[in-house]
């Protein structure tokens, strides 16, 4: 274990500016891709290679190319999603900030296999510092020839473009991301038409994840099948961990698929165990929409198998036992959280962030704030619980754009594995610091709730 | 202030005039947001209805256009605000690392509450949703730097520079990055 392959050089004095990166083998995939392969060869590399959205969704990457519409004389785009918003997910930012260039080499070499002569960078207002960092290293590279008109003399011309956001989570959702860079409010579309038939201005369009970009440049380097044999099954490849909560070592780790969860968060490689030496309580393995789970259910599968670091693994089990891989976004809690206190957080976080379109998203989320909110104050009853349930029941599935399930998942899971939680707030409200949820609540007035 | 009376610098028309050569002809619209976050960082940090009209008409787009993408965005001021805002992430993994305390020491050192801003218009404290810095909980965003790893003593100091410098912060600000 420990393989790195995108981070392999992050540590590298001077690799965020061009002359180390090239040293470093920068730039040879858009080499070999411009020089030596078709794009539908690049394509080809892409599927073999099974590297899955590493955005949270985990669909085939090469499958979502090969959806690409190409009528004649459309332009074609590709969008970088580097709208990073998941709360428990900061890889992208370590990446961009690291090694920007292994992003813009990317951008060019899936560009030329999609046929995209422009590209866009769409990365959350909140990351203003890394447009900076981001735009030296693509004037760097145009200043190199790997941009620009006619790149190593072939007939493939690209340019490459970052556009900031507002703040605003659901911008993360790709066509919301696509409304959001036509400079509208970030509404999710409807699907159909998938954004590989009419996305960015109508065009065929491929939003990707700053990570599944990045990961293009060494399964052209190496071929997709070097890249297949890495990881576990129909989890190839390597995926960036942002580990935070009660952890010894926060970060950003590089993990080879397949790694067992109880190494990942007990080894002093990764997180170094729990902070204070506690005990563990409870995992948000992939982001704060995935289900959360109990220690014992996060580190072995129901059938008792060693839980590992996969999207099968972590997903064995269903949303009974199981959970999601996501975005790699892990958050570890300790013996001393309270779980309910924790969803209050997501719960606000998603009404905070629901964009309003669809009625139970914008009414459900607000809704769940406002039971937990009840209950966390000292004035919740049992039967809070179990219409917190059925609201979340209401919302899964019934909106456009996956922020519903988002939403109603940690809420589910929340109750299913720890429902003492929620009752031990009911039963003694005297513990309860009251004053502190009333004041860190933005939307409710304390009085009326 | 009449709409005539506000104007982009000339070297932020300039910055205008490139951004909007970034999109498609006819998809000037495009440049929207980063002409928002420009006008908010050159007009006293926050968008006041002749600035955004202001923004329509560079762009050759309705006002409603602006009113409505500008009311979306949480980075937006729609109101005017301290020099300094003070933003807080109270999402789970800084909450699960004392965020809460943060927020609290802030409001008792500045005597201000959550969306107050300080009397002499220094401060503002906000609360945030997840800005991407949870390994390194607790933290805040104050213009476009991140200060990360919180104490109450990092905190304070934060506070006693700002206040010496005595400068309007803002997301473009130019930031020189440290240690990760």
């Amino acid at each position: 274990m420990g393989k790195k392959i995108l981070l392999e050089h992050a540590e590298v004095p001077g690799i965020q500016g061009y002359e180390v990166y090239r040293e470093k083998g920068g730039y040879r995939s858009v080499e070999k891709a411009l020089k030596t392969m078709s794009a539908e060869q690049v394509v080809e590399e892409v599927k073999t290679s099974g590297v899955r959205g590493r955005g949270g969704a985990g669909f085939p990457a090469g499958m979502k190319w090969s959806f690409l519409a190409k009528p004649e004389g459309v332009p074609r785009y590709l969008v970088c999603n580097a709208d990073e918003s998941e709360p428990g997910t900061f890889k992208d930012r370590y990446l961009m900030s690291k090694i920007p260039h292994l992003l813009i080499e990317g951008m060019i070499t899936a560009s030329y296999a999609l046929g995209a002569n422009t590209s866009y960078i769409y990365i959350r207002g909140e990351y203003y510092y890394l447009i900076g960092i981001l735009e030296k290293a693509i004037e760097e590279a145009y200043a190199n020839g790997w941009l620009g008109k006619n790149i190593l003399g072939t007939d493939f011309s690209h340019d490459l473009y970052v556009h900031p956001g507002a703040g605003a989570y659901i911008c993360g959702e790709e066509t919301a991301l696509l409304e959001s860079l036509e400079g509208k409010r970030g509404n999710p579309r409807m699907k159909p038409p998938f954004p590989a038939v009419k996305g960015l201005y109508d065009c065929p369009t491929v939003v990707n994840n700053v990570e599944t970009i990045a990961a293009v440049v060494p399964i052209i380097n190496d071929g997709g099948e070097a890249y297949a044999n890495i990881g576990i099954g129909r989890s190839t490849g390597t995926k960036l961990i942002s580990a935070s909560g009660h952890i010894k070592k926060p970060g950003v780790y590089e993990v080879e698929m397949g790694l067992p969860v109880e190494e990942f968060i007990y080894s002093d490689e990764y997180c170094g165990g729990i902070l204070n030496d506690k005990k563990l309580k409870a995992v948000v393995a992939g982001g704060s929409s995935v289900p959360i789970l109990p220690a014992d259910l996060i580190l072995t599968t129901a059938n008792g198998e060693p839980r590992l670091m996969s999207y099968e693994s972590l997903s064995d089990g269903g949303f009974q036992t199981g959970t999601m891989l996501g975005s790699g976004g892990f958050i570890v809690m300790d013996e001393t959280t309270n779980i309910a206190k924790n969803l209050y957080n997501f719960t606000r976080f998603y009404h905070h962030e629901s964009c309003g379109q669809c009625s139970p998203c914008r009414e459900g989320t607000a809704w769940m704030e406002k039971i937990l909110h009840k209950v966390l104050a000292g004035k919740g009853s049992m039967e809070d619980i179990d219409l917190l349930w059925d609201i979340q029941t209401k919302i899964d599935g019934n909106t456009i754009c996956p922020l519903g399930e988002a939403a109603s998942w940690p809420v589910a899971s929340a109750i299913r594995h720890f429902r003492q939680d929620f009752e031990e707030l009911v039963k003694n409200p005297a513990g309860l610091d009251e004053t502190r949820y009333y004041y860190h609540c933005n939307n409710i007035n304390p009085e009326v709730a | 202030m009449s709409t005539e009376e506000i104007k982009f610098s000339e070297e932020s028309l300039a910055l205008v005039k490139k951004t909007i050569a970034k999109y498609p002809e006819g998809r000037q619209k495009s440049a929207l947001l980063p002409i928002l976050h420009l006008a908010q960082a050159e007009f006293d940090g926050w968008l006041s209805v002749p600035v955004m009209d202001y923004v329509a008409s560079l762009l050759d787009i309705q006002p409603i256009e602006v009113y409505e993408v500008a009311s979306f965005y949480s980075m937006f001021n729609l109101k005017p605000v301290g020099k300094c805002i003070l933003e807080v992430c109270h999402t789970s993994s800084c909450w699960l690392r004392g965020a809460d305390d943060i927020v609290d020491h802030i409001s008792n050192k500045l005597n201000i509450k959550v969306g107050e801003t300080t009397a002499d218009g220094m401060f503002t404290l906000k609360t945030v949703e997840c800005l991407g810095s949870c390994g390194s909980a607790p933290m805040l965003m104050c213009g476009s730097q991140y200060h990360e790893h919180l104490t109450f003593e990092k905190v304070d100091g934060l506070i006693d520079n700002l206040r010496n410098e005595n400068k309007r912060t803002t997301y473009l600000d130019e930031v020189k990055v440290e240690n990760y």
